[in-house]
């Protein structure tokens, strides 16, 4: 905060704010999209030779204009949509796995280890139910190993779960070359073990199954005793540990859930594909991707179908447009515009957690020439700044911040919602300042 | 939880159990096996197009899918390729970049037939399976492949498979490395001429490639060697410059690579080890270091399928483009080659076209000290890689392996030697 000695001081302040109404805020957020929006539009009118009209056209129609490429971007949505489900319970726990890419891989693995070995001789059916659940527990396990030495000897799960990414991709190549001995590293389709197609449309599957799995993680998260624990131990592992959880256990039990949450995702990349395969880019990226989804949702698996939606379409889109009039590098293009997208979205955050005040500058020149000695001369003196607090109502004033705090606390730890996470949790307070800056400050001017 | 642990053990138990009785039902059998047997094709390097008939389609769209975009040298020279074609003959032209050897590629291949395309090209060894399984939907469309082994076999008569006699191109530009060996061991008589080569994967079209490479080395500097590095990856730059490294530390004096990023181009130049490079002349990006290369002129068959649309005939299920029609080029030579290899270069290619040169002749390399006299490799391509096919040929009083002959794609899969991996 501001005290005399500042001589330079910005014309606006930042301030908390905790009593944004819920309307407001998706109001913001609304805003934000439609700014990005245009943003985006206005930058594709200069980058591309289709104007506007053309970078909406085939924003839409490129993405949705037949069956098949909205079965294709509805697949997208699924599967970034699983990913970014997986991450829910272990960022809920504030666990910060990111190593869905490659559980999700391990997954994947999982199901074409059992069609390489069963393939032949097993039916559909009875094989498609194997894959999964050989890719629920090779997901599971890749996921338990961070979670043991977290749990035990609190190593950083971040940089754990990182590398094993990398160890799942190498398990991968390592794979592909005992089933393909020529070293092309391709497998190509296999030839059993699609689940993919129902009534004629390609994908549906997974996208139905993706939407009850959110459907079901939700209730898990919100209404479970698990759901709770996994919340107690986010917020404070001392208070799980005082009213009596076993932090070991849920920090094993939910990073279980979350990998075999990204195995299931590897089941239907492999399974849930009219043509199954593997290479080690298969999951190619969503797993990073999914911690904007999961974030931008603030890990509400329904608010995250809105925002996966969100980034699988910016993508797809942004990348159709780059086809169709031909902007060198498409991968950049689209990387510009998903960027700029998400960069104002997560900025419109800022708003809905702060409140921005700008001060009012007028008659600066006269005021100066009125007040020529003090540092901050040329500050017209607000209503607000007229106020001298006395002691008694400097003591007053905290008070109250106190006791507007520790209700917070007590809501807090009675309402598990999962939308709290997303502001930060511990409140700062702004005590900094003692009566007699605040009214040196005052008295300044 | 114990409880639950025991249920879920004993579904798993029971499922596994359940699985266990149908392995021995075996209900689905095996794959049939392939008795199909290839000869040579006959119409290799040909792109003549009966024009007599009526213009069957005037307006074509032509839909290109490649694996990475156009910082790979790869990719780049397929792009560069489509577009100039397709504004020469007035073909609109779509370009899928960054698609991957998974069900992206069938995505988006169907996505390019919906769209109107007449000619969906994909460009990545990977690509193949989803490809036919898209021409299969759409037979109204030709597929077609580059690098694909599967154009005869397939039996998909709107998929058709493509590639080039690139090991002459790669010969030739070995000579040019040979060239500048022999250039740098009379300048200092320390120097081994011991090569390094950064390849992407393991096969044979990697094999091939470097093999030509090393033989054309060869021609010129007898006591040549190579050292082998595999990067797992089309395009990974930094695995490409950490094996180029790699090699430089082992003594290598000059690199070449079958990969498709400028990794190791740009290691040379840093270190200013001479680089022989594929599809995309380095000569600006490394004025230094740069000698030769060579690529397949993609446009040559690009223009010859479209031609084909056009009037209504068929394409042929498997095309081999040479030097007659364009389709192998050597690129342009850089200032750090050796006095002369312009000349080797021209006279060696002379002979190709002649006939009385072959790359794999029997006479000039051994495996495991011993001359070649039968190869059979595995042309018809299937899972288990069945060796099925002697591709050694005696004509005149040459005996060779014919590459690129029974199909497009090499077939070349022998380690011979003087070539050796890094790591060995």
């Amino acid at each position: 905060m501001a005290s005399s000695k500042i001589k330079f001081e910005l014309p606006f302040h930042i301030t908390k704010r905790t009593d944004i109404p819920g309307w407001k805020a998706w109001l913001f957020r609304g805003g934000a999209i439609v700014i990005a929006f245009i943003l985006t539009a206005i930058v594709s009118t200069i980058l591309t030779k289709g104007g506007m009209g053309g970078f909406f056209k085939e924003m839409f129609v490129g993405t949705m204009g037949t069956a098949n490429k909205a079965l294709k971007l509805l697949n997208g949505w699924a599967m970034l949509l699983m990913l970014g489900l997986a991450l829910v319970p272990a960022f809920k726990m504030k666990f910060w796995n990111i190593g869905a890419e490659g559980q999700t891989l391990m997954g994947a693995l999982a199901s074409v280890v059992v069609i390489k070995e069963w393939g032949k001789v097993l039916p559909e059916e009875v094989l498609i139910i194997l894959m999964l659940l050989f890719s629920l527990v090779f997901g599971a396990i890749w996921g338990l190993i961070p979670a043991i030495f977290k749990a035990i000897w609190n190593t950083n799960e971040t940089l754990f779960t990182l590398m094993m990414n990398y160890i799942a991709i190498q398990m991968v190549l390592f794979a592909i070359n005992i089933w393909a001995p020529n070293g092309s590293g391709t497998i190509g389709i296999l030839k059993y073990g699609s689940f993919s197609g129902a009534f004629g449309m390609n994908y549906i599957i997974n996208i139905v199954l993706v939407t009850i799995v959110t459907a079901i993680l939700f209730v898990y998260i919100k209404y479970s005793k698990h759901g709770y624990e996994i919340n107690v131990v986010g917020e404070s592992v001392n208070t799980a540990k005082y009213i009596g959880i076993n932090v070991k256990s849920v920090i094993i039990r939910t990073m279980v859930l979350s990998g075999a949450l990204c195995g299931l995702a590897g089941w239907f990349l492999v399974g849930g594909s009219p043509t199954p395969t593997i290479n080690s880019t298969l999951v190619a990226g969503r797993g990073f991707t999914a911690i904007l989804v999961a974030w931008i949702g603030q890990l509400n698996p329904f608010i995250m179908m809105g925002s996966a939606f969100l980034v699988i379409f910016m993508q797809t889109g942004a990348a159709q447009v780059a086809t169709t009039y031909h902007i060198g590098s498409s991968s950049a293009y689209s990387g510009i515009v998903v960027g700029l997208f998400f960069v104002i979205l997560i900025a419109a955050e800022f708003l809905v957690n702060y409140n921005v005040v700008f001060k009012v500058h007028k008659h600066k020149k006269v005021e100066k020439a009125a007040t020529p000695t003090g540092e901050k001369a040329g500050e017209e003196p607000t209503k607000e700044d007229e106020k001298i607090i006395t002691e008694e109502q400097f003591e007053e004033e905290l008070e109250s911040i106190g006791t507007r705090y520790f209700e917070r606390t007590i809501t807090k730890s009675k309402n598990f919602e999962g939308n709290d996470t997303f502001t930060p949790q511990k409140e700062e307070v702004p005590i900094e300042e003692t009566v007699e800056e605040i009214n040196e400050e005052k008295v300044d001017k | 939880m114990k409880k639950k642990v025991f249920v879920l053990l004993v579904v798993v138990a029971l499922i596994a159990a359940l699985c266990a009785t149908f392995v021995a039902c075996n209900k689905k059998g095996t794959d049939a096996d392939d008795t199909i047997k290839l000869e040579p094709m006959t119409n290799i390097d040909n792109v003549d197009v009966d024009k007599t008939g009526q213009v069957v389609k005037s307006s074509i769209k032509f839909g290109l899918i490649t694996l990475h975009d156009e910082h790979s040298t790869y990719d780049k020279n397929f792009i560069d390729a489509a577009t100039t074609v397709c504004a020469q003959m007035g073909a609109a032209l779509v370009v899928k970049s960054g698609i991957d050897e998974t069900n992206a590629c069938y995505d988006t291949a169907v996505e390019l037939a919906e769209d109107g395309c007449d000619i969906v090209f994909a460009d990545s060894f990977g690509h193949e399976e989803f490809m036919i399984k898209a021409a299969k939907e759409y037979p109204n469309v030709q597929f077609c492949h580059a690098t694909g082994t599967s154009g005869r076999i397939a039996g998909v008569s709107n998929f058709q498979t493509a590639f080039a006699n690139i090991y002459e191109g790669r010969y030739l530009a070995g000579i040019a490395a040979g060239m500048k060996l022999n250039a740098m061991m009379a300048a200092d008589n320390t120097v081994v001429p011991k090569m390094g080569y950064v390849g992407a994967y393991p096969y044979e079209e990697v094999i091939s490639g470097l093999t030509s490479f090393y033989l054309g080395a060869k021609s010129v500097c007898p006591s040549v060697t190579m050292k082998t590095t595999f990067t797992n990856s089309w395009y990974d730059e930094i695995a490409e410059a950490n094996s180029a490294t790699a090699l430089i530390n082992a003594g290598c004096v000059l690199i070449s690579q079958h990969a498709d990023s400028m990794g190791a181009p740009q290691v040379c130049e840093t270190k200013g080890v001479p680089n022989v490079t594929y599809n995309v002349s380095t000569k600006t990006a490394c004025p230094n270091t740069y000698l030769a290369g060579c690529k397949i002129n993609w446009g040559t068959y690009f223009k010859y399928i479209i031609e084909c649309v056009k009037y209504g005939k068929d394409i042929p299920d498997d095309w081999t483009g040479g030097f007659a029609t364009g389709a192998v080029e050597v690129l342009e030579l850089g200032d750090a080659v050796a006095t002369g290899t312009a000349a080797a270069i021209a006279n060696a290619k002379a002979k190709f076209e002649a006939g009385t040169l072959k790359v794999y002749d029997c006479s000039t390399f051994t495996v495991n000290g011993a001359a070649v006299t039968e190869y059979v490799a595995n042309v018809v391509s299937d899972e288990a890689f069945t060796p099925d096919t002697n591709v050694v040929i005696t004509s005149g009083n040459k005996t060779y392996i014919a590459e690129s002959t029974y199909r497009s794609a090499p077939y070349f899969g022998l380690t011979i030697d003087g070539i050796s991996p890094l790591n060995a």
